[in-house]
């Protein structure tokens, strides 16, 4: 078992990691360098006269070939490391309530892992193009943590638990973290065009959303084929 | 007998979900939150587009 569901974790992080780090280059880290124009005042957007304008376009990925491949390195243990709790999940569930896993709803375990860790907390503290002042770190990393515990826990109760009370309950737990409110300033400092902010964001999630599915699908794939053999 | 070994193997099997997940939990520490400029740097471009919280 325990070999089992770090080596399924393994292959199944390799894999995500590495078509989600390659969705990322092609249409996430573009944008983030776009941003980074911005970071460092070689574009301007907000002019001093109350002008906003500025030319668009990404200056692409460069030669920095090294930092890529450290992108892609990261995403591999980022993967693994999802991986590694999702996997687990799955062989509790299949221990506790003899839930089957199959790749089919590894997909759905997968998805239900984007909302736990992306999204949930992204309704909160949306993806930041690099450069965008924030709250202090330490608070957006707590709400960020308990965010995810939260809608995990609540989605596993909806996912498992036998009675409407216990659903209802879940949805609470989903909710909870929105009502308390994430930590943020009470000024707007982004220096960035709003359009390019939207759009990273919601890249960014759309392509760890593609990258949550393929994770869900081979945890299930490489976990179950462990456990028949 | 059986029930012994039952017991035996959700043990062993609880030690291994416990080990999943620490180590799970230890490379996102990692990849992801911790604060030490070089590792920062070098997974900058990742933690942005997975949307850790970064800086």
């Amino acid at each position: 078992m325990t070999k089992n569901l770090l080596s399924s974790a393994v292959f199944a992080g390799l894999i995500a990691g590495l078509i989600a780090a390659l969705l990322q280059l092609v249409f996430v880290i573009p944008l983030l360098l776009e941003g980074e124009l911005y970071e460092s005042g070689e574009r301007v957007h907000f002019l001093v006269d109350g002008m906003t304008q500025s030319d668009k376009g990404s200056p692409g990925l460069g030669t920095e070939w090294a930092r890529h491949l450290m992108t892609i390195g990261f995403n591999v243990v980022t993967y693994t490391g999802y991986a590694l709790l999702l996997i687990a999940a799955m062989g509790f569930a299949r221990e506790r309530n003899g839930t089957q896993i199959t790749p089919q709803n590894g997909l759905i375990w997968g998805l239900a892992g984007f909302i736990a860790v992306l999204l949930a907390p992204a309704v909160g503290l949306p993806p930041e193009l690099p450069g965008t002042p924030a709250a202090e770190l330490a608070p957006r990393q707590v709400w960020w943590i308990a965010t995810i515990l939260f809608t995990a826990a609540g989605l596993a109760l909806i996912a498992f638990g036998r009675s409407l009370v216990m659903h209802a309950l879940g949805l609470v737990l989903i909710l909870a973290p929105q009502f308390y409110g994430a930590p943020h300033l009470d000024t707007y400092f982004g220096i960035a065009p709003p359009e390019l902010s939207a759009e990273f964001a919601t890249i960014s999630l759309g392509f760890a959303a593609i990258g949550w599915s393929v994770l869900g699908y081979f945890c299930a794939f490489f976990f179950a084929r462990g456990e028949e053999s | 007998m059986n029930t012994t070994a039952n017991i035996t193997a959700v043990r062993t099997h609880g030690l291994a979900f416990v080990l999943a997940m620490t180590v799970g939990v230890a490379l996102l520490t990692v990849s992801g939150m911790a604060q030490a400029t070089v590792l920062h740097d070098a997974a900058h471009d990742q933690r942005h587009a997975m949307a850790f919280p970064c800086h």
